[in-house]
């Protein structure tokens, strides 16, 4: 069975800075994988890349046996692959349940429809009601997107990748900037995402990182640096001296 | 998330179908609106060369929101396709070969498109600047294209249009009449269809592309694709109203093309506003009153006046840069002040109204709060008095 996503040899350069260096990176199916690494290690940039929203320099991208490293980003996601961004991407102007009814009308190929009103097939509205409620967005979800509180709309960025129904989805830092008293609605919806979606997921907080994770890859400087189970890494000396060094540098 | 499992009630998908349909419904003022332009026929027969006019300036404007209010596409030569619908009903008339003006309408249009389409991959990529840019360069290529051709007549303009009776029954008489009552019918019918797209599931995806194209293509939308339709649906819009100019006058000229025509259809939709349709139909309406109006009162300097009153809206915003524009004009008019005069007078007040900007928006804003909040309790005594009678 071929892996849920691979990368060989993925390069990306912006000018003079190699933000992604000879990255070949393996998710398995069904995986709970994290991708870490200090500030500025080039993680984003991989999920730019996977997600087609970067061109790489070289390399090549396979999900589950394609190649689709020169597919176009919208064609990716009809492929199975979502993300979520590291700063909210959302419609401002849009009610979540607009966002998320869009969403899944597109994926039943209902969206080039110009003559249907929206609201006027059952099933999109079911699946998006439902999608909606399983992230506690029932209640918010005729404001305008924009007007809504900052950890609703992580709740969002999240549920909008979901509504894509994907077989492979990329987070990227979903609790970024969360109050810590919030933070617990996006671990819980992060946890319980369905179990036949992959995950790769980037994120700084290492017990989020260590309580979700089945496997880890480690990102310096665009390089991978080491990858293995969560007490491999957690017990990996480079790994820990990368981190030291960071908290000794940020303190 | 403990409501993981369970479906959705029942209810809340039934709240959700009618608060997504709402938008779409037609609302007493729209009802109005058409209602009113219906006994504009009637009403204002003198008037029916200027009404003509603006119906067809309405549905280029309408034309031009397609574009900028819901996909977010800046365009300065969007009498690229007016001119290009115009010279093409002329020509089908003048030459015979489409003599039915409706079908010569649709032929129109049909070939506004077409440029359209071939055009649009010009502006799918780029910043606003590169796409202003682009579109007002294919506007002057095409000007001087009909500058330069014989078929168009070159800078006589297009002489001889004869038109023939719509549908075979209804011809056109001298005060224009039929000509408004046709521009009115045709107007109608593609907003109708405009509403329609706006509020389809393809409308929704060009919000969301306009809102952010970057998270529009992540959840799976082919962004340039829906940008070559809308592009090429408001092309042929444009060439549908450009050829009623022509049918309506039995002339083209240059001046279809011009650059003015596509500025000031811009202006037309900013003064009206984007992105609900009417913008540019209310835009039209009051642009040609102001123009009548100040061309009449101010026959030498109105476009002076019409510019002061684009920079406050834009300064001051919609309601409170038109009161203010207007306070301006009607003192420099009352107190009798000589062109040059007034000329200072605006500016030195223009200058102070700058400096003062931010505390002027400051109480804009408060006056804007305080009448909303004046508008709720209104609305919420008139919502409680039939229970408590
Ligand atoms: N579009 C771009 N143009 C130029 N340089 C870029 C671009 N995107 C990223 N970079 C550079 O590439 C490097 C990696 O950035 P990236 O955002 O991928 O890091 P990251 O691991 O996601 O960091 P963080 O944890 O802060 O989110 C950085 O040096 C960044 O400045
Ligand atoms: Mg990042």
């Amino acid at each position: 069975m071929a892996p849920a996503l691979q990368t060989q040899g993925l390069v990306k350069q912006f000018g003079g800075i190699i933000a992604t260096n000879d990255v070949t990176l393996t998710v398995e199916k069904g995986a709970r994988h994290a991708l870490i690494g200090p500030n500025g290690a080039g993680k984003t940039t991989v999920i730019n890349l996977l997600t087609g929203v970067l061109r790489p320099t070289a390399g090549r991208i396979v999900l589950e046996g394609r190649d689709i490293t020169d597919l176009e980003a919208y064609k990716r996601v009809g492929l199975g692959l979502a993300r979520t961004f590291q700063i909210n991407q959302l419609f401002a102007d849009l009610t979540p349940l607009e966002t998320i009814g869009l969403a899944v009308s597109e994926r039943m190929q209902l969206g080039r429809q110009w003559w249907r009103l929206p609201g006027s097939k059952p099933v999109v509205i079911e699946e998006s009601v439902d999608i909606l409620n399983r992230f506690g967005l029932t209640d918010a979800m005729n404001e305008r997107t924009a007007t809504l509180p900052y950890g609703k709309q992580r709740l969002l960025e999240i549920a909008l990748a979901i509504a894509c129904r994907p077989n492979v989805l990329l987070l990227d830092e979903p609790a970024a900037g969360v109050p810590e008293a919030e933070r617990h609605g996006i671990l819980d919806a992060v946890a319980a995402l369905p179990s036949d979606v992959t995950v790769l997921l980037i994120e700084h907080d290492m017990d989020i990182v260590f309580s979700f994770a089945d496997r880890i890859s480690v990102l310096v400087n665009g390089e991978l640096f080491v990858e293995g189970t969560p007490e491999e890494v957690a017990q990996d000396p480079r790994v820990k001296a990368v981190y030291l060094g960071e908290e000794a540098h940020d303190a | 998330m403990s409501a993981l499992a369970s479906l959705p009630p029942k209810p809340l998908v039934a709240t959700a179908a009618a608060s997504l349909a709402s938008r779409a419904r037609w609302k007493p003022a729209e009802i109005a609106f058409w209602l009113a332009t219906v006994a504009s026929i009637f009403l204002l027969p003198s008037k029916h060369l200027i009404l003509t006019e603006i119906a067809i300036l309405g549905l280029f404007a309408l034309s031009l929101d397609l574009i900028l209010g819901y996909a977010g596409i800046v365009s300065l030569g969007h009498a690229a396709f007016f001119g290009f619908g115009a010279y093409a009903a002329g020509i089908l008339a003048k030459y015979g070969i489409i003599k039915e003006p409706v079908l010569a309408l649709l032929a129109s249009g049909v070939l506004a498109a077409a440029l359209g389409f071939v055009t649009s991959f010009l502006v799918l990529r780029g910043s606003d600047l590169t796409r202003l840019m682009v579109t007002l360069g294919v506007a002057l290529v095409l000007r001087e294209i009909a500058n330069q051709l014989d078929i168009t007549g070159g800078a006589d303009g297009l002489q001889g249009v004869v038109m023939e009776p719509i549908l075979g029954h209804f011809p056109f008489d001298m005060f224009g009449r039929t000509a408004y009552i046709y521009s009115l019918v045709t107007l109608f019918v593609l907003f109708l269809i405009a509403r329609r797209i706006v509020n389809s599931p393809f409308g929704l995806s060009l919000r969301s592309i306009k809102g952010n194209p970057l998270r529009a293509a992540a959840i799976g939308i082919h962004v340039n694709g829906r940008l070559v339709t809308i592009y090429t649906i408001a092309a042929a819009y444009a060439g549908i109203a450009g050829a009623l100019l022509t049918q309506s006058t039995q002339f083209a000229s240059l001046s279809v093309l011009d650059f003015e025509r596509s500025a000031d259809v811009m202006l037309i939709v900013i003064i009206g506003g984007t992105g609900y349709l009417y913008g540019g139909l209310i835009g039209a309406v009051l642009f040609k009153l102001v123009q009548d109006y100040l061309a009449n009162v101010n026959p030498q300097y109105w476009q002076f006046w019409l510019g002061l009153i684009l920079v406050m809206m834009i300064m001051f915003g919609r309601v409170y840069g038109a009161i203010m524009a207007a306070l301006i004009f009607a003192i420099c008019t009352w107190t009798r002040l000589p062109f040059m005069q007034s000329i200072v007078f605006t500016l030195v007040v223009l200058a102070v109204l700058g400096i003062a900007r931010p505390q002027i928006l400051a109480v804009t804003s408060r006056i804007t709060e305080r009448a909303a909040a004046i508008q709720t309790r209104l609305r919420a005594r008139l919502a409680r008095k039939p229970a408590e009678r």
